[in-house]
């Protein structure tokens, strides 16, 4: 507990700072503080009760997710083939930007190509399920959908045009691991 | 969130039925993603409860509505680049904004920036791949992210 409110320290100070407004402001901007409170109220109550359960479904994920079994395909694998197991493998994670990059090291190690490895970062950032839960849950199927659809040729490219760019001179650096 | 109710309630079940250990693990695990989540959640309500009543209503609209044109794709890159903002957080934040008048072109070019490009991480990423490739993925990542924005919106024009 004490680990937890040190952690989030900026966090607390700020939400205490808003509670003393929330009781305080009707004594000195009656109008605006009615107004941040109402905004923070509404986006408040209606997301508070719908996420707790989308990260039990994704704490379900986490255990059931056979992630190994695709690890086994990666490097192994090449062409087009291999682009599919990577995308798979990097839909199953969780997790900011900056955790797929000791992960494309590994792939790296084991012999995945540049552009599988640009096209596994690509696939982390825009298609894990996780996340896609998420999106389809605040902003709906048809955005997901379509933004999803639209993003797997970009970074594909992307992907396509890093390799011809770095092909020949391109290396991981093993720093920062364990972080 | 009736649905979403009942999704959960289905594979909490399900998954009970086939392993218990592995279940209570998993609701455990996504139970202390989301007290991670919670402070930095409110905070980042509590920011947006003030800009949004400081800024004048149309505002917001104008700037990154459906009629802003370039000038709100730039902006919404610009800022997705730039914030350090959680996925888990960016679309219950990307939620509110739609709601204010932000277009979903928009919000499409700011959520993949935010995703795809990451100006503040970028020394973690230079360690791993060296400045040159680092710089390139992103400015790539931008462009693309752009070029989807521009897809959406003349789609979603159609639909």
């Amino acid at each position: 507990m004490k680990n937890y409110l040190m952690t989030y320290k900026k966090d607390f100070i700020i939400i205490a700072a808003f509670a003393i407004f929330a009781a305080t402001y009707n004594f000195y901007t009656p109008a605006f503080g009615s107004t941040v409170l109402s905004n923070f109220e509404s986006a408040f109550f209606e997301m508070i009760a719908f996420i707790p359960l989308m990260f039990i479904l994704i704490g379900l994920f986490e255990v059931w997710v056979p992630r190994e079994l695709i690890e086994r395909h990666i490097g192994t694998e090449s062409g087009a083939r291999g682009s599919v197991w990577v995308i798979l493998l990097a839909m199953l994670q969780v997790g900011p930007l900056y955790g797929a990059f000791p992960v494309a090291f590994l792939l790296w190690r084991k012999g995945a190509s540049t552009r599988n490895i640009f096209i596994y970062l690509g696939a982390f950032t825009t298609m894990k399920i996780p996340m896609l839960s998420f999106e389809i849950g605040f902003l709906g199927w048809r955005f997901s959908l379509m933004r999803t659809l639209l993003s797997l040729p970009v970074f594909i490219i992307i992907a396509v045009i890093m390799e011809k760019l770095f092909e020949r001179d391109f290396e991981i650096y093993e720093i920062n691991k364990g972080k | 969130m009736e649905e979403l109710l009942f999704l959960t309630l289905i594979f909490l079940l399900l998954s009970f039925v086939f392993n218990k250990r592995k279940t209570l693990l998993g609701v455990k695990m996504g139970l202390k993603m989301f007290m991670n989540l919670l402070p930095p959640f409110v905070t980042v309500l509590i920011i947006l409860s003030f800009v949004l009543a400081l800024l004048p209503g149309e505002l917001l609209e104008k700037l990154l509505g459906a009629d802003s044109g370039i000038t709100g794709f730039f902006i919404a890159a610009g800022l997705g680049s730039v914030a350090l903002i959680p996925g888990f957080i960016s679309y219950p934040l990307a939620a509110v904004l739609l709601k204010n008048g932000v277009s979903y072109p928009v919000i499409s070019v700011f959520i993949t920036t935010l995703m795809m490009v990451g100006i503040v991480t970028l020394p973690i990423e230079k360690n791993f791949f060296g400045w040159r490739v680092a710089i390139i993925r992103n400015v790539l990542s931008f462009i693309g992210a752009l070029i989807i924005g521009a897809c959406m919106a003349l789609i979603w024009g159609l639909l």
